[in-house]
């Protein structure tokens, strides 16, 4: 353990942070809370990237942590406020299957993840590569709260969410991505949440509800 | 075991003893300034207790010997985990003859103890504590064991002064899955305390009650060693999570009587800050419907037994 | 030439046969047999204790007996294991057998005569399997004890919930004998030797070692009470009169762990490291599923059997782990571990023998099962109450008794393991110690509820207040097991170098000089790493107890008034009001829904004479046991078109037989 820089710690104590709120976003019930917990997910990604490019000395790092700034703490929560705002959004979710089930096989997921990162992780070259397993986590619990919610809102913020591990999945192993990858990935994003936006109206006018089930009857035979 | 560290552990012991009462005044005077309300005396507890005392006790009719010698049994089993947690110094002999897992332990003992005197009288107040007292110490005591597994894993022991000389004498480190373990540490603490959000201390609505429905049926002075050994458990509660989390101020053995000295504000200045925090949370908290506490006390666990995994994958 | 412990062992099984014998000769002669031979069966029981206990730092020694089989005779053999089994049987018996002298009363059912016989048998049969040294002695002492202990739980024949329940029993010990009996098979190796001897001496190669382990765990597992194969012991546990269940459940499943501790340790040369997962995986979910159905039950025999399942689980996941650190060659953690086991194993004999006899005395005092009729009989039967609430407390797993310190040293050994090289296993672990410790938990629960029900409270119905305490026997044997509990607590360190020679012989490396040179301080390793020493725990809280009267007393008053309960000025208070056993349980039946098949009945606003039932089985029966039962009867009848009631069709048959016969010896 003091093999390791300080740097390399607090990465370490951050990604763990992020798989707790990656926990705790499983669990939420209220969407504002969800949307705060998102919030701050990019909170710990951005500081976590700075952190990279003052330990390991890659300026264009900064950049990239500006950027996740700018974009996942101030950009998209503001976006997703205002939609909740519109769409008067105010529920409490209830998931498919009750929340201690959820939670035990989050766990599952988890040690499932951390199972297959560490072969992996040992090929990585960077200092950090231990947290692989933990972005990998992230990605699947993302990836279990969009599968086990019924309303449309908090399926996307688990899909924002699943973006997240990824990126700090590569941050980790490569210390980070090009640029021009990133600025890519960044406007896709943003894209997506406006379409998403609109697409949210479309279906709250057509069914009167934005509980997934309806969009079930757009099955033949039914 | 030298004569230094009997002294030493006897010290720790008495300041236990005195201290707790003011804690749990020092709560509900912050909690009374975050509502906006006027505050009771710092030392109203202390007055309560001697008011207790002083009264002539009141035993209902049916009670066995069991509801007579809890109140003692349960003062005896917090006071010997007030012995067993270092909140001055590590040098702690009586910590040879049990480590945290006994720790444990002996917060069961009490809990049994309590269930049963509470399910002598045959109430129907009496057995629902016990039943609802039961079912939070069957969730909480895992979880608090897995965040003390966990803080084992880290220093290679499971005696509590050992694990604060790793945790606070060696090189400053960070460790992660203490991340984990102190979040699922503060609801276990929550939970068995008998604070909201999973249970109000101030109630007087019995259906809403776990712990105040248990004790109904004491006065004088079981009451009185009753409510001493609820202060005493938060006092050990928050010693254990200054141990687990903010170790820095606990003297080293072999310090002599100037390092408890030293150590003796810094502890006061933690339990302060920990204090108003717990005033903090209970005052934002709603309480929780009481069949919403398994879900409470089973994220907990859970989130104790990730820190255990991150723990076994980062190696820290 | 002086007696080795070996002869005077097997003085011991035939003094026992000879009292049964006795019994038999004067069926109905109830003094006799209640005053004179039960004693005289707990005397040798514990001498055989006493003589088991010094066997086990012996030498092993073997004799072959001129019985059995021309070419295979009876093939005995005492060693460490055998002889801490034996005196497990012995300290154990010894109580129940002086709590027998008091119990059975009048004949209820079957003579008392052939009640001495059964029961007398029952234990040679079980001391013989443990001093089996080959398959063939062992095989035939296994029926005996089979045999012997179905006619013990039928005893009260004349219900037909007792009759359905021995046939359950019965039916399942078949299924495991017949997997033991395959297992010994796989063990000989083709030598066609069926003696221990040669079977330690026979390496198995290829996939025949994870068969034969296999087999072991399925066919020691049905005897035990593992999952899915324990659906008898919830039924056959209750059915037998209580000393009889207390025998069973303190002794009886030890045999099977003995013989899958022989199996998985002694008779396989090497282990491998995933039969050590799969057996932790399955005691935990065995100790979880016990306990949980233990939490909602309303029999009291019923909610010890599945406590015992619970305990089970405990043991067999210790063995898993045992088998996973000698796997990897880490000797002294695997003794460590298998420490714990044995340990507990005792423990359990000694405490839920201690409760199955509190509850005999219960159920004679008021004749009652049923947790909703009980209620405030500590005031009625006090010594079984006080000596109950020990053995709650071990039970609970509630320092400083006994059944605290092998619950520690078994979570010790947990936290061993982060040096196992593979990470997959060290994942698994944490996870494994959650589910013991949750179970544990769960286990206090679900003996504060056992406690508080029967012995705490008001008397839920009017006759318990004709409830009369035990006898002086029954008295003795309670006050014997309760020390035993007590004892067993705290003075660990002498029970684990009584235990060590089986670890020596077992693993090939002995724990005790790492566990304690201090008699007062149990360390493990080191200890600095851990120590617990459960005499100072004890002194210190009796201290502080005495200490805190004494001061409250001289500075303030012992003034105490008596009235009725306050109960927040609640002025109409019955016995009803307190939680039933549902009640109590009902937290636990609804976070573990998914456990149980539920079938209730709710009454609804317009009924006249409401009713409310709720129903808890278990799934394994639908989903298991109808489907082959249902198969089998299936094939049966297919079977059972052969016979068609014709003579002419008979004849056909040996005819086509006579020329089949012909045509093939051509």
């Amino acid at each position: 353990m003091s093999g390791i820089p300080l740097y390399a710690q607090f990465i370490n104590l951050l990604a763990a942070i992020l798989l707790l709120l990656a926990f705790a976003m499983l669990t939420q019930r209220r969407v504002l809370s969800l949307v705060n917990l998102f919030a701050a997910q990019g909170l710990a990604l951005a500081i976590s990237t700075g952190i990279v490019a003052f330990g390991t000395r890659q300026p264009h790092l900064y950049a990239s942590a500006a950027l996740t700034l700018a974009l996942k703490v101030v950009l998209l929560p503001w976006l997703l406020h205002r939609l909740i705002r519109k769409l008067d959004v105010k529920w409490d979710v209830e998931g498919l299957i009750n929340v201690p089930a959820t939670m035990l096989i989050g766990i599952v997921l988890v040690v499932f993840s951390f199972n297959l990162a560490s072969p992996i992780s040992q090929l990585a070259s960077t200092v950090t590569r231990a947290t692989l397993g933990i972005a990998m986590a992230s990605v699947m619990l993302s990836f279990l709260m969009m599968i086990t919610r019924r309303k449309a809102l908090p399926q996307v913020i688990g899909f924002l969410a699943m973006e997240n591990g990824l990126f700090f999945a590569a941050t980790s192993a490569t210390y980070g991505m090009p640029m021009v990858v990133e600025l890519g990935i960044a406007l896709d994003v943003l894209v997506g949440m406006l379409i998403l936006g609109v697409f949210f109206f479309q279906i709250r006018e057509q069914f009167d509800s934005l509980d997934l089930k309806h969009l079930e009857k757009l099955k033949e035979g039914e | 075991m030298t004569l230094a560290g009997f002294g030493s552990q006897l010290l720790q012991l008495a300041i236990a003893l005195a201290l707790a009462p003011l804690l749990v005044g020092w709560v509900n005077q912050c909690r009374a300034w975050l509502q906006n309300r006027s505050a009771p005396s710092l030392l109203l507890p202390y007055r309560t207790i001697r008011k207790l005392f002083l009264k002539d006790a009141v035993v209902a009719e049916g009670a066995s010997p069991i509801f007579r010698t809890t109140p003692y049994i349960v003062f005896a089993a917090m006071c010997c985990a007030a012995a067993i947690v270092p909140s001055l110094a590590t040098d702690l002999p009586f910590a040879r003859a049990a480590d945290a897992i006994a720790l444990v332990g002996l917060f069961a003992l009490a809990r049994v103890f309590m269930a049963l005197a509470a399910m002598d009288i045959g109430t129907a107040f009496g057995s629902l504590g016990a039943r609802r007292e039961m079912f939070v110490g069957f969730l909480a005591e895992p979880a608090l064991l897995m965040v003390l597994f966990t803080a084992s894993l880290i220093s290679g022991s499971t005696s509590l002064p050992s694990i604060v000389d790793t945790l606070a004498h060696r090189d400053l480190a960070i460790y992660p899955s203490l991340a984990f373990a102190g979040v699922a540490f503060t609801m276990v603490s929550l939970a068995e305390n008998a604070r909201i959000p999973v249970d109000n201390p101030a109630t007087h609505l019995e259906l809403t009650m776990i712990h105040e429905a248990m004790i109904l049926e004491y006065s004088a002075r079981h009451l009185a060693l009753i409510e001493w050994a609820a202060a005493l458990k938060l006092f050990n509660y928050s010693c254990i999570g200054l141990a687990l989390f903010f170790p820095v101020g606990i003297a080293a053995a072999g310090g002599g009587w100037q390092a408890l000295l030293g150590a003796a504000p810094a502890l006061i200045g933690k339990l302060a800050i920990g204090g108003f925090l717990l005033a903090a949370i209970e005052t934002l908290s709603a309480k929780m419907r009481i069949f919403r506490a398994p879900e409470f006390l089973g994220t907990a666990f859970l989130l104790a037994v990730l820190a255990m995994l991150v723990n076994q994958l980062l190696g820290s | 030439m002086t007696p080795t412990p070996l002869h005077l062992v097997i003085a011991a099984i035939a003094a026992w046969l000879a009292i049964g014998a006795l019994g038999l000769s004067r069926p109905r002669h109830l003094r006799f047999i209640s005053r004179v031979l039960f004693p005289a069966g707990a005397a040798v029981a514990l001498a055989l204790a006493v003589v088991s206990g010094f066997a086990i730092h012996a030498l092993p020694q073997s004799t072959i007996l001129p019985l059995g089989l021309p070419d295979l005779p009876f093939h005995l053999r005492l060693d460490s294991l055998s002889a801490f089994f034996l005196l497990l049987l012995g300290a154990a018996s010894a109580a129940i057998s002086l709590f027998s002298a008091g119990y059975f009363r009048s004949s209820e059912g079957t003579a008392p005569g052939l009640i001495c016989f059964q029961y007398h048998v029952f234990l040679a049969a079980m001391a013989m399997v443990l001093l089996a040294d080959d398959a063939y002695l062992f095989m035939v002492a296994w029926e005996s004890m089979a045999l012997a202990s179905y006619f013990l739980v039928t005893t009260e024949h004349r219900i037909p919930e007792i009759r359905r329940a021995g046939f359950l029993y019965l039916l399942i010990a078949h299924i495991g004998a017949i997997a033991i009996l395959l297992c010994f098979g796989v063990l000989q190796g083709g030598t066609g030797d069926y003696t221990f001897g040669s079977m330690r001496s026979v390496i198995l190669t290829g996939a025949w070692p994870t068969l034969a382990f296999f087999l072991a765990l399925a066919g020691f597992g049905a005897k035990a009470g593992l999952l899915p194969l324990h659906i008898w012991l919830p039924e056959a546990h209750p059915a037998a009169p209580s000393p009889v269940s207390a025998l069973m459940s303190g002794v009886m499943l030890k045999t099977a762990i003995y013989g899958l501790l022989r199996v998985a340790f002694d008779l396989l040369n090497g282990q491998l490291w995933w039969w050590g997962v799969i057996a932790l995986a399955l005691g935990l979910a065995t100790a979880l599923f016990g306990v949980v159905f233990a939490a909602v039950q309303t029999d009291m025999k019923r909610l010890l059997a599945y406590s015992s399942i619970e305990n089970i689980g405990i043991i067999v996941a210790g063995i898993g782990l045992a088998i996973l650190f000698k796997a990897y060659a880490k000797t002294l953690l695997a003794a460590i571990t298998l420490t714990a086991v044995l340990y507990h194993a005792l423990n359990h004999a000694f405490f839920k023998s201690l409760l199955f006899l509190a509850t005999g005395s219960v159920l004679h005092a008021t004749k009652e099962r049923n947790l909703g009729k009980l209620g405030g009989l500590i005031h009625r039967m006090p010594w079984v109450a006080w000596l109950a609430l020990v053995g709650t407390l071990a039970i609970a797993g509630i320092p400083p008794l006994n059944g605290f310190v092998s619950e520690w040293l078994l979570l010790q050994a947990f936290l061993f393991t982060p040096s196992l090289p593979q990470s997959f296993v060290n994942m698994l672990v944490p996870l494994a110690a959650a589910a013991l410790v949750l179970s544990a938990a769960l286990g206090a629960y679900v003996m504060v509820k056992f406690y508080g029900v029967v012995f705490l409270g008001r008397p839920r119905e009017p006759n318990l207040a004709y409830a009369k305490d035990a006898g002086p026997f029954e008295r003795a044997a309670l006050v014997y097991l309760a020390a035993g509990c007590v004892l067993l607590g705290v003075l660990p360190v002498h029970v684990i170098e009584l235990i060590d020679p089986i670890n020596v012989m077992l693993i090939g490396s002995a724990a005790s000089h790492q566990i304690g040179d201090n008699w007062l301080l149990l360390a493990p390793i080191n200890p600095d790493r851990s120590s617990y020493s459960p005499l100072i725990v004890l002194a210190v809280i009796v201290g502080v107890v005495l200490l805190t009267m004494q001061i409250v007393h001289r500075f303030y008053h012992g003034r105490v008034r008596h009235a009725p309960p306050w109960d927040c000025g609640f002025p109409l208070q019955t016995p009803r009001m307190q939680d039933t056993a549902e009640g109590f349980g009902q937290p636990i039946r609804q976070i573990f829904e998914p456990f149980f098949q539920i079938e209730r009945q709710l009454p609804s606003p317009s009924d006249l004479a409401p009713r409310y039932s709720v129903k808890l089985a278990d799934h394994s029966w639908r989903l298991l046991y109808l489907p082959i039962a249902r198969s089998a009867e299936f094939l049966a009848r297919i079977a059972g078109n052969i016979q068609q009631g014709r003579i002419s069709v008979y004849l056909t048959y040996s005819f086509c037989t006579l020329l089949a016969l012909l045509f093939f010896v051509r």
